[in-house]
């Protein structure tokens, strides 16, 4: 048995000052497995995956590679080792080509003065021709976020290494590439290669892992074959408590209102979306999903005037909006969940309180503008009560959290100005479980009290859960909406892909 | 994690021993700590140096700058930085001195060199949030274009001001009981913007904007005014910053303030400030601007060469960069 396995961690302590980020750890990965591992953020599965790459140094404990105990002193003895490792952050240099990205660490030890283009070129498309149909001559800062990620992994996939571990690989990528990518990872594993998968997502887990472990805690709560376990018993042992339903409870039919909240009556941008109109009612969650690059993003944030101008009608209440920028669009209780928490969600090194107030302080400053800090804490202190934040002291910088509770901070300072209507792009990308459970049961609350909640997501289960009605786009345009028990991936997928000629 | 935290009472925040430990932390702290120690070694090393002369002397020379580095703390914080400042304090001198020489009333003078000066910050930010250049390199040249103007209008020799009026002169030359003018503007001007910094609306979108700019656009910061304004105001306290020198040394100098923004610049990175923006206090930056000034007449009262003041200088504000770098990573 044991010579199966090709790495074995056993009683692995690290611990940040007075946290404990693991105790006692083991773990093992067999030749040639796909093994997932699950666990909220902070459990303790990016430490040990640090500690495996070599960017962290355990306390205590063994690390065995093929049977042998080795010290991996840094990222570059874990690439010798034959360890890749794909971050979830994209770190790619945005100014030089695919190929050049690609084969980064190659030049790096390459002794020759002189750049071979060609065979570089070549040999990027080789390897980017398995995953998908990337020009290896374009830049990356040309590429759209999904494709960044592909980059990403084929950079990984030419380190010839033993080990791959992936995390969250798929959070930015659509259905179709995330599906392109499982049967790459499988051909890994039947080369031999083993691959560690990190993973929110239950599905992606059960459908294409072997074996699953559950990080909770710093500690390692159980390691059990896909077959054995189902998602429900995952989630359980994640969460460490018995979650109820997944998904707060739906809209009865009964309570259609024809209350209209929104209504958007053909909006165009004149380039990437064009002749949008829809409504939404009053207490229904309505999702927008659609491929990355469809224009679900650009047509809300058309409507909340954060870029360019737009043609169309935007009637909020019966009343035409004619906001010219964004804060007009704040003034009119209408605001922007970003998709991308930390690039301009929240402001990182600024404390919770400062964050909650940024949409509009002078709502906590007198009528000179001068700010009181009690209001201000004030708000911050019942809004985090609201969501139920977790952290140490309102003063602390935003980077102090863990991402589910950033995330609640850019929610929190959304509520803030008491909106009308509240569009949420991904609004539990990177989130754990159990806040992703919290933040769908508050946006179910809040469409309840008479907050328009519009929903855009990649995640499919999400929309399907949490949503009464889902919009689709494709290209820029509605190509058609489902709602009640129509809401099926098979119906959502087939109005959101394109013609198999535009795939190419 | 993040259980344990929340299992803290919320009540172990306010307590003394944080605020102890969070004055501890503060940058500020630290720099009063240095000054400090400068000055009981300096009290023993030197007798004239804890004199009141000397103090005085110490506190003019820094205190017209020190209205330039609150300009200039304030377009840090917004996350830009003006490489001009010493040309268009400059600026301000000549164009008023040169209007005085016309036969301008040296008020209205002043007022229209305050006024220009605003004007080439204006364009500056026009450049910036407009164009969408970046700052270093619009302010590059504007540093440029600006001391040209000066030589071109002056020939390159200062202007005498001689027949200035006294009560022009009272503003750089004047005292109001034992304390000079001078340095009452300065601790007014110090103290208003410390307290708007922290305290308005209008300045916490300027550290919204600096601390990331994307996300301030994302919370309806109309970033872009923000960022024309934090330039035009560093300009406009050039202006007034050369109007009080003029008013000082009775002339205009087209060659006063070469190096100028070394100086200014390092005083607010000292204190704090960031060069990558949302972080910074007005406070901190004059902490930093008392520290060089202790260190240059320091070195003056010891008779270290000039030449030697440049060299230390640069060194104080690599070492102030440095262990503030250390600090911010240990924290991540």
């Amino acid at each position: 048995m044991s010579d199966n396995l090709i790495l074995q961690i056993s009683g692995v302590s690290k611990s940040f000052g007075p946290i404990h980020a693991l105790k006692s750890v083991d773990f093992d990965l067999r030749k040639g497995e796909i093994h997932a591992l699950a666990g909220e953020n902070g459990a303790g599965k990016s430490t040990l995956m640090n500690i495996i790459d070599g960017i962290l140094q355990p306390d205590s404990g063994e690390i065995l590679l093929d049977g042998t105990a080795v010290k991996i002193t840094s990222p570059t003895r874990a690439q010798q080792l034959g360890i890749g490792f794909v971050h979830q952050e994209i770190a790619l240099c945005p100014d030089i080509s695919v190929a050049e990205n690609i084969f980064m660490s190659a030049t790096n030890v390459s002794k020759s003065l002189f750049m071979d283009f060609k065979a570089l070129h070549k040999k990027a498309a080789d390897v980017l021709g398995q995953l998908c149909d990337i020009d290896p001559a374009v830049k990356v800062r040309d590429l759209s976020i999904s494709s960044q990620q592909l980059v990403e992994i084929a950079k990984a996939l030419t380190l010839d290494c033993r080990v791959l571990i992936l995390d969250e690989p798929t959070a930015a990528l659509t259905e179709k590439e995330a599906q392109i990518l499982f049967g790459i990872m499988r051909k890994l594993a039947d080369r031999g290669i083993s691959i560690i998968y990190i993973s929110h997502r239950m599905v992606e887990i059960f459908d294409n892992c072997d074996r699953v472990t559950v990080f909770r805690d710093g500690q390692n709560i159980t390691t059990r074959n896909v077959a054995e376990i189902g998602p429900g018993d995952v989630v359980n042992a994640m969460v460490g408590r018995v979650l109820g339903t997944l998904y707060p409870e739906k809209q009865a039919e009964g309570d259609r209102s024809d209350d209209v909240l929104l209504k958007v009556k053909n909006l165009s941008d004149g380039s990437r979306f064009h002749d949008v109109s829809f409504q939404l009612e009053r207490g229904c969650i309505l999702g927008i999903a659609g491929l990355i690059g469809s224009g679900r993003s650009e047509i809300v944030k058309g409507i909340c005037r954060l870029e360019g101008a737009v043609t169309g009608e935007v009637w909020l209440n019966g009343q035409q909006l004619a906001t010219q920028d964004y804060q007009q669009s704040i003034d009119a209780g209408v605001v922007y969940l970003s998709e991308d928490r930390k690039g301009d969600g929240v402001f990182l090194d600024m404390p919770i309180t400062v964050n909650i107030s940024a949409l509009k302080v002078e709502q906590v400053a007198s009528k000179l503008g001068v700010i009181n800090r009690d209001k201000e804490e004030g708000q911050a202190t019942a809004l985090a009560k609201k969501l139920n934040l977790k952290y140490g002291r309102l003063s602390d910088p935003v980077s102090s959290l863990s991402g589910g509770n950033q995330q609640k901070v850019a929610i929190a300072k959304m509520l803030s100005v008491n909106p009308k209507l509240i569009f949420l792009d991904e609004p539990t990308r990177g989130v754990d479980v159990g806040a992703k459970v919290e933040i769908h049961k508050i946006l179910r609350d809040l469409a309840q009290s008479g907050v328009g909640i519009v929903v855009i997501s990649s995640e499919l289960p999400e929309l399907i859960g949490l949503c009464d009605r889902v919009m689709v786009v494709r290209e820029g345009r509605i190509s058609g909406e489902v709602s009640g028990a129509d809401i099926t991936e098979e119906n959502v997928m087939r109005l959101a892909s394109v013609t198999d000629a535009a795939i190419a | 994690m993040s259980a344990n935290i929340s299992t803290q009472p919320a009540a172990s925040g306010q307590g003394s021993a944080s605020l102890l430990a969070r004055l501890l932390h503060m940058r500020e702290t630290g720099l009063i700590a240095i000054i400090f120690v400068l000055f009981v070694v300096m009290t023993f090393a030197s007798p004239y140096f804890l004199t009141w002369v000397n103090m005085r002397a110490m506190v003019m020379a820094f205190a017209v700058e020190g209205i330039v580095v609150i300009g200039m703390t304030i377009l840090l914080i917004s996350g830009g930085i003006d490489l001009s400042v010493g040309s268009v304090t400059a600026l301000a001198m000549v164009v008023a001195g040169w209007l005085f020489l016309a036969g301008v009333d040296p008020w209205v003078a002043s007022g229209i060199a305050i006024a220009a000066c605003t004007g080439i910050g204006a364009i500056m930010g026009y450049f910036v949030t407009r164009v969408g250049l970046h700052h270093f390199i619009v302010s590059l040249a504007i540093m440029v274009i600006a001391r040209g103007i000066c030589l071109l209008a002056t020939g390159g020799r200062p202007l005498g001001l001689f027949t200035l009026p006294p009560e022009f002169k009272f503003i750089g030359q004047g005292s109001i009981g034992p304390i000079p003018l001078v340095i009452i503007i300065f601790i007014v001007a110090v103290v208003a913007f410390d307290l708007m910094l922290r305290k308005t609306t209008v300045f916490r979108k300027v550290f919204y904007t600096g601390s990331n700019e994307r996300a301030a656009a994302y919370s309806g910061i109309r970033t872009k005014k923000v960022v024309f304004l934090t330039t035009t105001l560093c300009s406009a306290l050039c202006g007034v910053a050369g109007i009080i020198y003029m008013a000082r040394f009775g002339s205009a100098q087209p060659t006063f303030g070469l190096g100028m923004e070394l100086n200014v610049i390092a005083a607010a990175v000292i204190g704090g400030a960031s060069l990558n923006g949302g972080t910074g206090t007005i406070f901190g930056a004059i902490l930093g601007v008392v520290l060089l000034s202790v260190v240059s007449s320091s070195l003056a009262l010891l008779d270290v060469s000039v030449y030697w003041q440049d060299i230390i200088r640069g060194s104080i504000l690599l070492a102030a960069v440095s262990i503030d770098h250390y600090l911010h990573k240990r924290r991540r």
